[in-house]
């Protein structure tokens, strides 16, 4: 029998990373995600499993605690929202250029400065732009249920080790609040063997030392550095896409949301069809690599997408790049912690594209 | 006569330290950064502990300090050093983890990580190398360049009133409790590097022992910072360095060494 909780997406998410054999979370408190250290402060994980948990002094402090362990192969992760992911940006930057491993949870607020501790989706470009100094990217997960965010945890884990690149759960403070029906999987033990080719696990006689760095100071080689990185993006982006589509076969409009947006998207769906209007959802999973194909495809066909996100309009753009012209392609969404219901959703969609021009 | 010919068995009172790699070192001629780095090396190459040593270098003129320790490191942004310690520390509680970090990383941009990892008594060694400038950078003011010292960002003298006071970070932290042994030291003397090296063994001692944090500042010069030679830059450094920032334990065994 599999074992069902009901349960905080931010508790689900921890009790995830127990279960997943992580070896330490680092972390500072901030709303709407300090149950996820405070939860596992409570499971007292180094008795349940020998996972370190602590809190640390500041964010960027922790981001570097993140660093330094994921260098010696160990699953590492942090968890924070809005504000505390700007101050690791700069962490976030040196794990992205030394090529570890590790997984940032963001749960989102409303911006900018010190904003709202309301659900916002106003952190897409820096979760998936770089958002640090440099040209990187981030494998970035987004859950739309708390099952998501028990599931994403294994998932980012196996994503960044296989291509040795941080990952990032982009959540919101509405799916980390919210309690919901999770199945609960077998624990997994911790790791105790290392990949001796680039860990930083002691020196030993059988092999040369091993650096973890993301300084080069001869140009030409770090140019090559560069592109062996953009050749990892390209691969992800060729292998890694996940997105679901929810009626989108006979779909005239399609909408695009993840995470809580396309929650409320999948009721505007409903009310739609019983309009008689034929729409669908697509709901990117990975946010980076981002579904452009998929949408290129339903471009040819359909009459119009409406990017729907807790935004002022930012993966709008991708889903223009993806849609290239071909047929509409316009945003809707509210800012500052304010949570569009799905009336306004099919309102906007009837305005903006197919009352449109 | 060439280097070949002054480089003669019979000539030879120091050999290299097994633990240092062969590539050239990038410190000045006469910086004590290459000494620091020697002594460290030597401290792990005579406790046997090279396959259980993890070492972070900085930002600053040590960045480089893992092209020439022939042990397993890590890079760390500027002044993160011992959180990064840290995060190591935790997950691989019985290996050697030290920082190595200059003046303007621990003592500035790395201030708060500095007096956390202290306070929470990691138990990790930091060598901290006070030369009292920035020198990878050009030879910009430090929290710890001296009352009236000229720099390139205070080239008329560092005036206390507008640029705060030089910090004496080593006696800040000796007061935390977390802090095992905290001592201050220089390489500018034979006298002064074994002292150095005797601290340095006690720190990776005191970390075998899960004592806590050992923290060892290192006065030392910046010949090309301060503008000086080798020599003058230590007789400076002796006369005016040592007064504002006196060599000798300042806490051992947890206790303050009372003055
Ligand atoms: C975030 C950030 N700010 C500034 C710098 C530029 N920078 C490099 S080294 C350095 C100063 C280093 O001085 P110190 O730690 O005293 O070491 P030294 O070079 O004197 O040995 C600075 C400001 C940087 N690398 N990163
Ligand atoms: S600039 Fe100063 S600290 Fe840096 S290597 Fe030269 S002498 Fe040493």
């Amino acid at each position: 029998m599999k074992e069902l909780r009901l349960m905080k997406g931010n508790e689900a998410l921890a009790e995830a990373a127990i279960r997943a054999g992580v070896d330490a979370f680092y972390g500072y408190p901030i709303t709407p995600q300090s149950e996820i250290m405070e939860y596992l402060m409570a499971q007292k994980t180094q008795e349940r499993t020998g996972m370190v948990t602590l809190q640390a002094e500041s964010e960027v402090s922790s981001i570097n605690m993140v660093y330094g362990a994921a260098g010696t192969g160990k699953k590492v992760m942090t968890s924070s929202s809005s504000p505390g992911i700007s101050l690791m940006q700069e962490g976030i930057s040196y794990i992205a250029g030394a090529e570890l491993p590790c997984l940032i949870v963001d749960v989102v607020r409303g911006g900018p400065g010190l904003g709202t501790i309301q659900p916002s989706q106003a952190d897409y470009f820096q979760a998936t732009k770089g958002g640090g100094h440099g040209d990187y990217h981030l494998i970035v997960l987004a859950p739309s249920s708390v099952q998501e965010m028990y599931d994403f945890v294994k998932l980012s884990f196996d994503l960044a080790f296989k291509y040795r690149n941080p990952a990032m759960i982009l959540s919101d403070g509405l799916i980390g609040q919210v309690m919901e029906k999770v199945e609960i999987s077998e624990q997994i033990p911790r790791t105790t063997s290392f990949d001796p080719s680039w860990t930083i696990t002691g020196k030993t006689p059988d092999r040369e030392r091993n650096i973890i760095t993301s300084l080069e100071l001869d140009s030409a080689v770090m140019e090559k550095r560069n592109e062996k990185l953009q050749a990892k993006y390209q691969k992800m982006q060729e292998t890694e896409v996940r997105y679901e589509e929810v009626q989108c076969e006979d779909a005239d409009y399609i909408f695009v949301a993840y995470g809580s947006s396309a929650r409320i998207c999948l009721k505007a769906v409903q009310i739609a069809r019983q309009k008689g209007i034929k729409v669908g959802l697509l709901r990117p999973i990975t946010l980076f690599p981002f579904p452009t194909k998929p949408i290129a495809e339903l471009s040819k066909r359909v009459k119009g997408f409406l990017a729907v996100e807790l935004s002022a309009g930012q993966m709008i753009e991708d889903v223009k790049l993806a849609v290239n012209g071909r047929t509409k392609a316009e945003h809707f969404g509210r800012m500052g912690g304010v949570v569009h219901t799905p009336g306004e959703v099919l309102e906007a969609l009837e305005q903006k594209i197919i009352g449109g021009k | 006569m060439d280097v070949q010919d002054i480089i003669k068995e019979e000539n030879l009172v120091y050999t290299k330290t097994k633990l240092m790699t062969d590539n050239v070192l990038s410190y000045c001629p006469g910086c004590g950064h290459g000494t620091a780095n020697r002594l460290v090396m030597e401290v792990v190459d005579e406790m046997g502990i090279q396959a259980d040593t993890i070492g972070v270098s900085p930002v600053g003129c040590a960045v480089f300090a893992y092209d020439f320790m022939n042990i397993d490191m890590t890079e760390a942004a500027h002044g993160r050093a011992p959180a990064v310690a840290t995060g190591i520390k935790r997950v691989w509680p019985d290996k050697y983890v030290f920082t190595y970090q200059g003046d303007g990383d621990l003592a500035a941009i790395g201030t708060a990580e500095t007096m956390h990892a202290c306070n929470r008594g990691e138990n990790i060694t930091i060598i901290f190398i006070n030369n009292g400038i920035y020198g990878m950078t050009g030879g910009q003011m430090a929290p710890t360049t001296l009352e009236g010292a000229k720099t390139t960002t205070c080239p008329y003298g560092r005036d206390v009133k507008t640029m705060g006071y030089p910090i004496k970070i080593t006696e800040l932290i000796s007061q935390l409790p977390g802090t095992y042994f905290v001592t201050r030291q220089a390489v500018d003397t034979p006298a002064n590097v074994r002292r150095a090296k005797k601290a340095i063994r006690m720190a990776f001692e005191n970390q075998k022992l899960d004592k806590g944090l050992s923290f060892i500042e290192i006065v030392s010069s910046c010949n090309s910072g301060w503008k000086l030679s080798p020599v003058k830059a230590n007789q400076w450094m002796a006369e005016n360095t040592f007064k504002y920032y006196p060599l000798g334990d300042i806490k051992v065994n947890g206790e303050l060494v009372s003055k």
